[in-house]
């Protein structure tokens, strides 16, 4: 057993209003980034994790993530990286 | 009927909740507090409003785990009347006895205000005593209550009958101004497919005496006393 870093991005899922996103994208027009289309605001986990590989620590957040760390009615979740601690 | 009221680090309605079923309902309650596994042989279980562990990670997330939930959750499987009001919805939706979930605000705001919402069911536990289209003023006091799900979910929400209240105008309309958080569809309130279960974002337990300038609802808490009529 090993200890990893594992990253990772949880957003809201595409179609649902994310009002905090929307918020931040008029804000960067208001600032002169008129290029930015689309903001998703999530949140990012980091979680150090005791696991054989870093594929068995990449299965073991996504349990969590499947369990706790992202609603699976409104979210979305990706492995940002796993990465030896 | 023995009413109990879960208390978790961060409810702060709690007290409202005991005391609307002591105080005018003239019935049992007790406080159940979370890290107990005995719901003390209580009939009817609320969750009550509040931010239950800071709403740390999403509203509910984390309550959902509390040793009581287990029985809470145990308790609604068995049929056992179960209401989440505010941070309690939230909870009963992270638990899965409730479809759907919460979400932010649309405006981003915190709301605070008397909203009015339109009984659309009246074969639950908690609305067995009111009248279908019956117009309630309650308040609501929430930062996430921005009802959602899939489009498909909603239809067969909506083609169950477990849309129990929504935000409407004065005048009984479900129009965008009514709505307070941009919960889609104007859904206020929703119940489980058995009926036992209801929660709603607005605070009925602070809408039951014309001291608190609403008496409108008591009659969710009248309700467990009628009979249920499909």
């Amino acid at each position: 057993m090993s200890r990893f870093k594992v990253a990772v991005h949880i957003v809201p899922r595409r179609g649902l209003l994310d009002p905090q996103g929307k918020a931040v994208a008029d804000a960067l027009h208001t600032l002169g980034f008129a290029a930015v289309g689309d903001v998703h605001v999530g949140r990012h986990l980091v979680i150090e994790t005791d696991a054989k590989d870093g594929a068995a620590a990449e299965h073991s957040v996504r349990s969590m993530c499947d369990r706790l760390l992202a609603n699976p009615v409104t979210e979305d979740y990706e492995i940002a990286s796993v990465v030896p601690a | 009927m023995k009413v109990g009221v879960v208390r978790f680090p961060g409810s702060n309605c709690d007290e409202d909740a005991l005391l609307a079923v002591v105080e005018q309902l003239h019935e049992q309650a007790v406080m159940l507090w979370h890290k107990d596994h005995d719901l003390q042989a209580c009939d009817v279980i609320i969750l009550p409003g509040g931010f239950s562990y800071g709403d740390y990670l999403r509203a509910g997330a984390i309550a959902r785990f509390s040793p009581i939930m287990q029985e809470v959750v145990a308790h609604a499987k068995r049929g056992g009347p179960v209401l989440g009001i505010c941070n309690g919805f939230q909870i009963a939706c992270e638990a899965g006895l409730l479809p759907g979930a919460l979400l932010r605000n649309a405006s981003l705001q915190f709301r605070s205000m008397p909203v009015t919402i339109r009984v659309e069911q009246t074969n639950t536990r908690f609305t067995a005593a009111a009248r279908a289209g019956q117009l309630l003023t309650m308040p609501i006091a929430h930062g996430d209550g921005r009802y959602s799900d899939s489009d498909a979910a909603l239809d067969a929400l909506e083609g169950n009958g477990q849309v129990v209240f929504r935000y409407v105008n004065a005048a009984g309309d479900t129009t965008d101004d009514a709505n307070p958080n941009g919960s889609m569809r104007n859904i206020a309130g929703v119940t489980n497919a058995a009926r036992n279960v209801v929660g709603l974002m607005p605070h009925p337990e602070r809408a039951v005496e014309t001291l608190l300038g609403s008496t409108d609802g008591f009659v969710l808490f009248e309700s467990l006393l009628a009979a249920v009529h499909a």
